[in-house]
């Protein structure tokens, strides 16, 4: 892909992933200043689940793109995944911060109870400090100075991410909703491709000792 | 930019004045009015959500708090049969059919009776009483209910003496409510939705039998044509849309019951001090408000029925 594609492909990104935002904040606007009823009847729910929605939304996103890689050979979708794991950060403090400081309002002592009590506001919470120290080592200079071998390591934490975000998921949602499933089964195949391909490479590895060798023709 | 809500959404400002206004002139061309809503059900058509429903305050039992936006009450609703968002029941109300509706009253009482639903609505002098509706989410809003108390029904069908409790059952239609049908929206509850009430309960005298709120007939999303509303219980207690009132001599198995007996009690009543599993009671989301607000015993009504629960373990008792 030359510079032209790549440009092309990170504003496209970008854009996606901004959007969300846009709309949440032309949301707001209008509740705010024309009184329309964008937010609905509980303004701070909507926010809160529109906000933890595109936290997974963008967290699956940044773990399908290597599976893309390995399924269909693209090198692009490598181009993304920093990308889309740093908005689905952002995501996640925005959907953390309206927790402490509309929904609760700093109330410390329920937030602490809810965080011990409640297993699915646990893991909410785990899911998001996982995500810190990738944050964190996102950048180009630390790649080199983890090494890219420790930096790989490192950022497998994000599977660990992805499971207790969809515990998360499974845990708030009451009964009779039926949409947590579809973000589990996207999150379990994409998983399950890196599964596979790392099974193929332990077999690859296998068969290569002693490397397989065409037969002599007599 | 959030703070700034808290100034819009102080009380005097969701004042639904429209409502006031609209309510006045109901009273002041009442007449016509009722004239006009017997026309329709001498048609047997149903009366329009919205059709003008007179009835004095009772300022008694009512709290001085202002009443929710009518628009909030109607467009965020908990209603299952219809699905389970909370959008759902406003877009999917106009599939229910109020008429003709028959509310049989039956089980262990002396004189069994099924009521049409345009006799019951003029059985019983009709009151309007602003209650607080507590959600088990933890939300609440104030809604000004239409309605009688139940009791006035169950004597008069004279309950025997083995009944201890009562059994309310909603519609069940899954082409009228699209959330009763399996897999697709449904899967999770059992239907018809079961609700039920000790006797003591049910006679209380806050417990509603409603049919309308805000001066309106019942709409389609808030349970019409017929449902009750008992304040101090979590909203689930209250069925909705129903076609059957039974008096038993065992506690009924409801609906939330069956399906997560570990969240949700037979009692349910309004309690700071037990949590939902997966959240707190402590504090409540009035909506129209920015804060939370602490949650109050029995939703407020403590000095009212408080008395009806004396030696029983509310810890154990959810």
């Amino acid at each position: 892909m030359g510079r032209r594609g790549r440009l092309v492909l990170k504003i496209f990104a970008w854009a996606v992933c901004l959007a969300p935002l846009a709309a949440l904040a032309w949301w707001i606007g209008r509740a705010l200043w024309l009184h329309t009823d964008d937010l609905g009847a509980n303004p701070i729910s909507f926010i809160t689940n529109h906000l933890g929605d595109w936290t997974f939304r963008l967290l699956l996103a940044s773990l399908a793109m290597t599976p893309l890689r390995i399924v269909f050979g693209w090198g692009w979708p490598l181009l993304l995944r920093r990308l889309l794991g740093l908005f689905a950060f952002t995501y996640a403090v925005l959907h953390f911060s309206v927790w402490i400081l509309v929904d609760h309002f700093f109330n410390w002592g329920q937030m602490a109870e809810d965080v011990v009590k409640r297993p699915y506001i646990t893991v909410g919470m785990l899911a998001l400090l996982t995500l810190i120290p990738l944050a964190l080592t996102s950048t180009t200079g630390m790649i080199k100075r983890l090494g890219a071998r420790r930096w790989t390591r490192l950022h497998r934490l994000v599977y660990l991410t992805g499971v207790l975000a969809a515990l998360h998921f499974l845990w708030l949602a009451k009964v009779g909703r039926t949409d947590q499933y579809i973000y589990v089964a996207v999150l379990a195949a994409l998983l399950g491709v890196r599964v596979v391909e790392w099974a193929r490479r332990l077999v690859r590895r296998a068969g290569k000792i002693p490397p397989p060798r065409p037969a002599t023709p007599p | 930019m959030l703070i700034r809500r808290t100034e819009r959404f102080k009380a005097s400002e969701i004042t639904d004045e429209k409502l006031y206004l609209n309510r006045r002139e109901f009273i002041a061309g009442g007449g016509a009015a009722l004239a006009l809503a017997a026309c329709d059900v001498a048609d047997g058509a149903a009366p329009p959500a919205g059709a003008p429903l007179k009835a004095a305050r009772n300022d008694g039992v009512s709290v001085k708090e202002v009443p929710t936006k009518l628009e909030s009450a109607t467009t965020y609703n908990n209603f299952y049969e219809f699905g389970v968002n909370k959008d759902d029941p406003a877009r999917e109300a106009h599939r229910l059919k109020t008429r003709p509706w028959t509310v049989a009253v039956e089980g262990l009482v002396h004189k069994p009776k099924t009521y049409d639903i345009d006799e019951l609505i003029r059985a019983f002098p009709l009151e309007e009483r602003v209650y607080v509706l507590r959600c088990v989410e933890a939300w609440s809003m104030v809604i000004p209910w239409i309605g009688f108390p139940l009791g006035a029904v169950l004597k008069q069908v004279e309950p025997t003496s083995q009944a201890k409790f009562v059994e309310f059952t909603t519609l069940l239609d899954p082409v009228q409510f699209p959330g009763q049908k399996p897999g697709f929206f449904g899967g999770g509850l059992e239907w018809p939705y079961v609700e039920g009430l000790r006797l003591d309960e049910a006679l209380h005298p806050l417990t509603l039998l409603t049919v309308g709120m805000y001066g309106q007939v019942l709409p389609n999303q808030n349970g019409a044509p017929v449902r009750i509303v008992v304040p101090w219980k979590y909203g689930f207690k209250s069925a909705k849309s129903i076609v059957r009132i039974r008096l038993v001599s065992e506690q009924p198995k409801t609906a939330w019951e069956k399906a997560a007996p570990q969240e949700y009690g037979f009692y349910s009543n309004v309690n700071p001090t037990v949590s939902h599993p997966r959240w707190s009671q402590a504090t409540e989301r009035r909506i129209g408000e920015f804060r939370r607000r602490p949650t109050l015993m029995f939703n407020g009504y403590a000095d009212q029925v408080a008395s009806l629960y004396s030696g029983l373990d509310l810890k154990k008792h959810y």
